[in-house]
């Protein structure tokens, strides 16, 4: 019962979790629901995972409706790939969370932030897993709500204001993702992801199907921050609660990437619509742009959150890179990408929010001296740093190996030469960091600060060994993400 | 609204009749027009209509903030709890032909429990709002 029934679980579980939390009220409750609940879902995952490896794509009728009339849960192996990412990060981020929200947030409002962050976790497996186009929609408002919410907490006033500038660019957003929808559904007749590509695929392309199209891309790229369309995020990330900046900044992007690829190669991919249009060198422009603008905006922010924040729209900009050269090697760059640069800036965040625990907001003068008085977390940065410019034996190498293989295939050896020149730009912004905290002396404030307590420390080191780990054996997240490459490359044929 | 003895009058007699518009409407959804979200909506209404009336600290002692956080929650999981006892019963999530004897019945529990939940937490939603709005105002006004 339980096996078949997975699917549902993996989205039903935080859904219940959430208001039980809300019934609970009690701080330490709520954290213990959230955490079952969570490291439940990670398991289910990747159960899951293992089982669409085995066997193929699973489809679960909702309701016991057949589709396409019903709604259909359908995993296939990128899906698949994103549920474990999505539900393994917010796994390991509760059990830190427990210290750096008491620092962050009142007490009493615990509860409620729980609440939002299952909220959240429910909608961004919700998106990821549903087979239908409709439903894509509403667990992508849920989770655009509950990340509203989860931002609004931080201690700063200002995390108000760059709430409310995310809600009405992701309600902008939401909007245009719905008019596409609708317009393929007026279309085809359908609202199932799989048979409204068949149904594509066999129409003459008209005019409502480009509009479709360019209502998605806009929408979806509002969502995940491609450039120029990143404006909500720096702000977004920088005064959010540390806890809320790390889950956002490993999941919430990625799922709007991975929903680009699903749209794009799935829905559109055999409808021939690409074929008139400069679709892909748009992306590639946008996204060259967002690598070599936000990198070097990043560069002179001062404010450390608000750097690495730059820095995700950079990173953000190699995802729709491999996206945008759609063969095979650029789509397992893409897709493995998405793993490296959650794994990286998970880390990144948490061992920013250590800071923030022990010396307060993060910003560059502060931070002089850190490898002194906190070694590990200092060491973790430089890691996560490393990941981020690609150094051999880091994550973020192989990924970016990926990209520069695929733009060769191409035969695009000045691609090849702009991926690399771009991470050099990474190396100026994290060379700066690496500065303060190892070659200067600590300040007053500094030299009173203690390392980080375990229960953050250790969840925080756990993506650092995974920025490692996943760097020199790379056996599983290139193998599964050239599995998922693979499969919608093949499908659109 | 102390001096007005008409509002208040009316009000009393009006509230019970919008609380049954309301549960009618709930469930009266299974035949015609209504449902779960306009009961909720309904039944707020009669609610902020008393607040209006006789003034949010009177409203707040009738229904205090915990009970309308609870009225959310609860709708929720009534709604999720629908489905996980199909899935129970040897169904899929929400496949509520499983939850009696035969479909028919079990599809027509489904929808009256899953509207049931919709109905309550809009409600609780309709009123944490104006709670919030409400009070916000009034703190403000107290500080001058």
């Amino acid at each position: 019962m339980i096996e078949s029934n997975l699917p549902a679980l993996q989205v039903v579980l935080p859904l219940i979790a959430a208001p039980l939390c809300l019934l609970l009220r009690r701080s330490t409750l709520a954290w213990l629901v959230a955490w079952s609940a969570s490291w439940s879902a990670a398991a289910i995952s990747i159960a899951i995972l293992l089982k669409v490896l085995s066997s193929g794509t699973i489809s679960y009728a909702f309701g016991g409706w057949a589709p396409p009339w019903g709604i259909e849960y359908r995993v296939d192996p990128l899906n698949g790939f994103v549920l474990v990412l999505v539900s393994v990060v917010a796994a390991l981020i509760v059990p830190y969370a427990r210290r750096s929200l008491l620092a962050e947030i009142r007490s009493r409002q615990h509860y409620l932030f729980w609440t939002a962050y299952l909220l959240c976790l429910t909608g961004l497996l919700g998106v990821t897993i549903t087979g239908d186009a409709f439903n894509v929609f509403v667990f992508l408002e849920i989770s655009s709500l509950a990340t509203y919410i989860l931002i609004a907490y931080g201690q700063d006033r200002r995390a108000l204001v760059a709430s409310y500038q995310y809600l009405i660019m992701g309600t902008i957003g939401a909007t245009f993702i719905v008019i596409g929808v609708g317009l393929l559904y007026l279309m085809t007749g359908t609202l199932n992801l799989a048979d409204m590509a068949q149904r594509i695929a066999q129409m003459p392309l008209v005019r409502p199907e480009l509009a479709a199209l360019a209502f998605l891309t806009v929408g979806i790229s509002l969502k995940l921050a491609l450039f120029p369309l990143h404006l909500w995020l720096p702000n977004a990330y920088a005064y959010a609660p540390s806890v809320s900046t790390a889950f956002l900044a490993a999941t919430a992007t990625k799922v709007a990437v991975y929903l680009l690829i699903r749209f794009m190669y799935t829905v559109f991919g055999q409808s021939g619509i690409f074929d008139n249009l400069p679709f892909e060198e748009m992306l590639i422009a946008l996204s060259l742009a967002a690598m070599f603008l936000a990198s070097i905006v990043a560069v002179f922010q001062d404010d450390v959150k608000r750097m690495f924040a730059y820095s995700s729209v950079a990173q953000i900009g190699y995802m729709t890179l491999g996206i945008g050269l759609a063969n095979a090697s650029g789509l397992t760059g893409a897709i493995v990408h998405l793993f490296n640069h959650a794994v990286a800036k998970g880390a990144i965040f948490l061992l920013l929010g250590c800071v923030a625990l022990c010396v307060g907001q993060p910003v560059i003068s502060k931070m002089s001296g850190l490898a002194k008085r906190m070694p590990l977390t200092a060491a973790g940065l430089v890691v996560g740093g490393l990941s981020l410019i690609g150094i051999p034996g880091t994550v973020g190498f192989v990924s970016k190996w990926y990209l520069v293989m695929a733009a060769v295939e191409k035969g695009w050896w000045w691609l090849a030469g702009l991926v690399v020149i771009s991470s050099l730009l990474a190396v100026v912004y994290v060379w700066r960091l690496i500065e303060v905290c190892y070659f200067r002396e600590p300040s007053q404030k500094m030299s009173e600060a203690k390392e980080a307590p375990l229960s953050m420390l250790i969840p925080a080191w756990v993506f650092v060994f995974a920025c490692i780990y996943f760097g020199l054996d790379t056996s599983t997240t290139v193998g599964t993400a050239a599995i998922a490459a693979q499969s919608l490359l093949e499908s659109m044929q | 609204m102390r001096g007005f003895r008409v509002l208040r009058v009316i009000a009393k007699l009006l509230i019970p009749f919008i609380l049954i518009f309301g549960l009618y409407v709930q469930f009266h959804g299974d035949y015609g027009p209504g449902g779960g979200f306009q009961a909720g909506v309904i039944v707020a209404a009669a609610v902020i209509f008393h607040a209006l009336i006789y003034g949010l600290p009177h409203t707040r002692r009738v229904l205090p903030e915990w009970v309308v956080e609870t009225m959310i929650a609860v709708g929720v999981l009534l709604y999720a709890g629908t489905g996980v006892a199909a899935m129970i019963l040897g169904g899929n999530f929400l496949d509520y032909s499983v939850l009696l004897h035969d479909a028919v019945h079990g599809q027509h529990r489904g929808i009256f429990l899953v509207e049931l939940g919709v109905g309550i937490t809009v409600a609780g939603v309709m009123l944490m709002i104006f709670y919030m709005f409400a009070g916000r105002a009034r703190s403000k006004y107290s500080e001058k």
